[in-house]
């Protein structure tokens, strides 16, 4: 399966190569396949049942919904937080820049319990959410919070460097041609950066589906209502069923690779249409 | 800056303010918090809350988890970086998208795997325990699970830094006699310093503030098998608020330690990049 | 060291590379390797120095195969495009590094790794930017501690992988002199990659022309200019006309006249050929001088340079550049516009059509 395809006078490429599938095999492949094999002695009856359950449903639903909710809200900010650090400069930009990262960093569980004080009832941001009748932790909406905070680093992360790469000379050119502002940017700019939208999106999102540490404080994990998927899994696991937590991960995990499979579709759709694979 | 290429002062400053606010809110706001409730009762009840027993064992489980699961995931991604970047073979593609899988699996997945394996209705789960073994719920199933979580940090930083660079210093290093090693330590190593430093370093982070996975296999027994930040949680679920913010104020600035470094690699890498370039043309 | 290049293949993926290429390099020549770009030139640079492996051939380094050694272990120098400098070493260390990192049985001190760098500096005449690090450097200096790099190693053969392709023109000029200076001085076997064939015909004792991974043909300057092997090569190396001669009992036409080919009679069976003629073998005036003389317009004169060129357009539409020397020029002092007879004194190549 791997084959060399031209020698090299570079050495240790077996080595390397031997090692590095040595390893993968160990750590990924062997545990990964657990989930099929396990699968495997679920009749299908059964399968079925448990990933259509009512309460299985509603996770799901949770889990997905919020995730492309979050990850739509992260598109639209994004893109104007990438673009101001890629073009313009005011004080404090390089530590805001540097913080950008800070969602990617900090551990999950962290991230956790801050949100959760900040936006529950009586936290510092929640209690005006309160008073215009927003319940924010212990709801939709948390999950929502907590998603976007996961997912804002994988998008701006995304469309910066591309915004960076955009040549000036183009836009010049675009405003000789008697192009205005807004129709250089909706003409010019915005075809260039469209497939990083979709990359971020697609990263953002597929990093926010199966989120836990975060979103398992401001959840509020009312079984049917507040219960992310992820959460479910480790309650079946709780109760000793085993079966169950695998047909709801394997869902969990085909979804995610189908939706990713579509974006990078829709990506390599989008850069061949604008000539920049 | 010609007029063609940017907004009027009004326009820029709105786009300045709405991206402030945005980054406020959810990424300020959060890392405030941490910090403010943590000392909301003073600094010595924030030491006297991180000297907890079950606290510091939590602290030093942590410790060795990455201890352990860092240098292993550093050696493979030294031999996976360097196979990927350096050479052309079928399969790549495949190895890489492998690479990638416990980024995109949800992390509870990613423990939910190992009790498969391990656990007692596992695969492997009843020999072990015929011969008097048990991985889940013990350190063991904690460090495992972190190695997967953790364990393409190190290459997904190097990969890009090493096809950037090219064989060519390689090649030159070997025309003028230095075998495989020589070449390795003394050209291909240097170069890639900074970008094995910031790799080590995140999967360094990844590895003390995993959550998920670790949750899934730990089993929570305080002062055995909680990591710190399951031992976060459980202080957070008992209402010890302060206590909980304390041990998170740890991270919080493992966190932003990770992003010094970060910082600093970017601006060291630029200015080779920019040697790079110079030498090119 | 004498090289020799016996039936080489080299095919990547689809691609073939490298068709059945055969060459003798004798010790102490400096070489051409030239083509286009994707003609192969590159790839057997890199075979001869172990960098790439082929399919099929053989590679001997004074009558002994190579291919049995690695890389590290064939002694050559080799000269990278884009120099391959260590960036993170100062300019002696770079050129240093091949003396240390030999095994310890027949490393030399460091002192006298210390005193052969300087050497090395002195001699490609830079000895004040060895503390410096290569990107402080300018390209031309840059190519020159590749070079001294490349000889610390003392090696048997020097190979050079377009030396001048990413440097400033005027630069070029004077590093492709110095290497000619340098290589009459040391005296090293050499083989240097270029797609400029001024390059070449400057600088090589003998031009290996490459297209599409054959050796096309191999010769000293002035034999692969005027007695080009082929089309290929004849089209590569400088402006050429071409006119169709037709054939009339037994004889070659060109224009009115049978052309004078002297290199032996016209085989019986070919009916027509394609003439070559360099912008130089012409002769140019206002009245008509013998029977093959074409009648053509003026339509562009550049007098910058030794020589006058011109840019005429015949009767039947074809474009032809003509060269004259500047006292013809002013002897005739023609003008943009004017109506001229040209005559073809030599023909640099026919192609018959059977």
């Amino acid at each position: 399966m791997f084959l060399l395809k031209q020698k090299t006078t570079l050495p240790g490429f077996h080595l390397a190569l031997g090692y590095t599938v040595f390893y993968v095999s160990l750590i990924v492949l062997i545990p990964l396949s657990m989930l099929f094999i396990k699968t495997s002695t679920i009749s299908f009856a059964d399968f079925w049942s448990i990933v259509t359950a009512p309460r299985t449903l509603a996770a799901y639903r949770l889990s997905f919904g919020a995730a492309f909710i979050a990850s739509f809200i992260n598109i639209f900010f994004g893109v104007i937080i990438a673009w101001v650090l890629a073009r313009y400069s005011f004080p404090g930009k390089k530590i805001v820049d540097a913080l950008i990262d800070f969602p990617f960093a900090l551990p999950t569980a962290v991230a956790g319990i801050a949100l959760t004080t900040l936006y529950s009832s009586n936290g510092l941001l929640g209690q005006f959410l309160y008073k215009i009748g927003i319940q924010s932790a212990y709801s939709w909406t948390g999950v929502v919070l907590a998603l976007i905070f996961i997912g804002l680093p994988f998008i701006v992360r995304t469309i910066e460097p591309v915004l960076q790469e955009i040549d000036p000379e183009i836009e010049d050119a675009a405003s000789s041609l008697g192009a205005g502002r807004l129709q250089i940017f909706f003409r010019i700019i915005f075809p260039a950066v469209l497939p990083s939208l979709v990359t971020g999106f697609s990263l953002a999102f597929a990093r926010t589906i199966g989120e836990y540490g975060s979103v398992v404080f401001i959840a509020g994990n009312m079984p049917g209502k507040t219960e992310i998927a992820p959460l479910l899994i480790i309650t079946k696991l709780e109760q000793y069923d085993y079966s169950g937590a695998t047909a709801i991960a394997l869902v969990m995990l085909i979804v995610s690779f189908i939706l990713l499979a579509l974006t990078n579709l829709a990506q390599w759709w989008a850069s061949k249409r604008i000539g920049m694979s | 800056m010609s007029l063609a290429r940017t907004e009027s002062p009004l326009i820029r400053r709105i786009l300045i303010g709405i991206a402030l606010f945005y980054l406020i809110l959810f990424i300020f706001m959060p890392l405030f918090i941490v910090f403010s409730t943590a000392l909301e009762k003073g600094v010595s009840y924030y030491f006297n809350s991180l000297k907890d027993p079950d606290t510091i064992a939590s602290i030093q489980l942590t410790l060795i988890t990455a201890l352990i699961a860092v240098p292993l995931n550093l050696v493979f991604g030294v031999a996976a970086s360097w196979a990927i970047a350096k050479f052309d073979f079928r399969g790549k593609n495949i190895l890489l998208t492998l690479i990638d899988v416990p980024l995109s699996v949800s992390p509870v997945i990613s423990g939910l795997i190992f009790v498969l394996l391990f656990g007692l209705q596992g695969i492997f789960g009843p020999w072990l325990r015929d011969h008097g073994w048990r991985i889940i719920f013990t350190p063991s199933a904690i460090i495992l699970a972190t190695i997967f979580v953790t364990f393409p940090m190190v290459a997904r930083e190097l990969i890009p830094v090493m096809k950037a660079q090219g064989n060519d210093e390689e090649e030159a290093a070997i025309t003028l006699g230095a075998n495989g090693w020589k070449t390795f330590w003394y050209i291909t190593l240097p170069n890639i310093k900074w970008g094995l430093l910031y790799g080590v370093i995140l999967c360094n982070a990844r590895a003390m503030g995993e959550f998920g996975a670790v949750s899934v296999v730990s089993g929570h027994i305080q002062g055995f098998t909680n990591t710190l930040p399951l031992q976060i949680e459980m202080l957070y679920n008992d209402y010890s608020f302060t206590a909980a913010f304390a041990a998170a104020s740890l991270l919080a600035f493992l966190a932003l330690f990770t992003l010094v470094i970060k910082s600093l690699v970017e601006y060291r890498f630029r200015a080779e990049l920019k040697a790079v370039r110079k030498g090119a043309h | 060291m004498s090289i020799e290049v016996k039936n080489i293949v080299k095919t990547f993926d689809a691609f073939k590379a490298l068709n059945d290429v055969s060459l003798k390099v004798e010790t102490g020549e400096l070489i051409a390797l030239l083509g286009p770009s994707g003609s192969g030139k590159t790839t057997l640079l890199r075979i001869i120095a172990g960098l790439e492996t082929a399919d099929s051939g053989e590679i001997l380094f004074h009558g002994e195969d190579a291919s049995v050694k690695k890389t590290k272990d064939r002694n050559v120098g080799f000269v990278f495009q884009h120099y391959a400098l260590f960036r993170h070493m100062t300019v002696a260390d770079n050129i240093a590094f091949g003396l240390r990192v030999q095994p310890r049985a027949i490393r030399p001190s460091e002192d006298k790794i210390k005193a052969k760098v300087k050497d090395l500096l002195d001699l490609v005449q830079l000895d004040w930017v060895g503390d410096r690090y290569p990107s402080q450097l300018s390209g031309g200096q840059r190519q020159r501690i590749a070079l001294a790099r490349a000889l610390a190693i003392e090696p048997k053969v020097l190979l050079l992988d377009e030396p001048f392709g990413s440097l400033d023109a005027q630069v070029r000029k004077e590093l492709r002199q110095w290497l000619r200076r340098f290589h009459d001085d040391l005296h090293i076997t050499s083989l240097f990659v270029t797609h400029d064939q001024e390059e070449a015909l400057e600088v090589a004792d003998r031009i290996v022309v490459m297209n599409k991974g054959k050796v096309e043909q191999v010769g000293t300057p002035q034999e692969v200019y005027h007695k080009p092997a082929s089309v290929f090569v004849l089209n590569f190396l400088g402006n050429i006309n071409l006119f169709q001669g037709r054939v009339i009992d037994g004889k070659l036409y060109l224009g009115n006249a049978p052309v004078n080919l002297g290199r032996g009679e016209l085989k019986s069976n070919v009916k027509s050929a394609n003439l070559y003629i360099r912008p130089h073998q012409f002769d140019i005036s206002r009245k008509p001088q013998g029977d093959n003389a074409i009648k053509a317009i003026i339509k562009f004169l550049n007098l910058a340079g030794s020589s006058v060129k011109l840019d005429l357009s015949t009767e039947s539409g074809n474009t032809l550049q003509v060269e004259i020397t500047q006292q013809e020029f002013s002897q005739s002092q023609f003008i943009k516009g004017e109506s001229v007879f040209v005559c073809p004194k030599d023909i640099t190549f026919c192609e018959y059509e059977i």
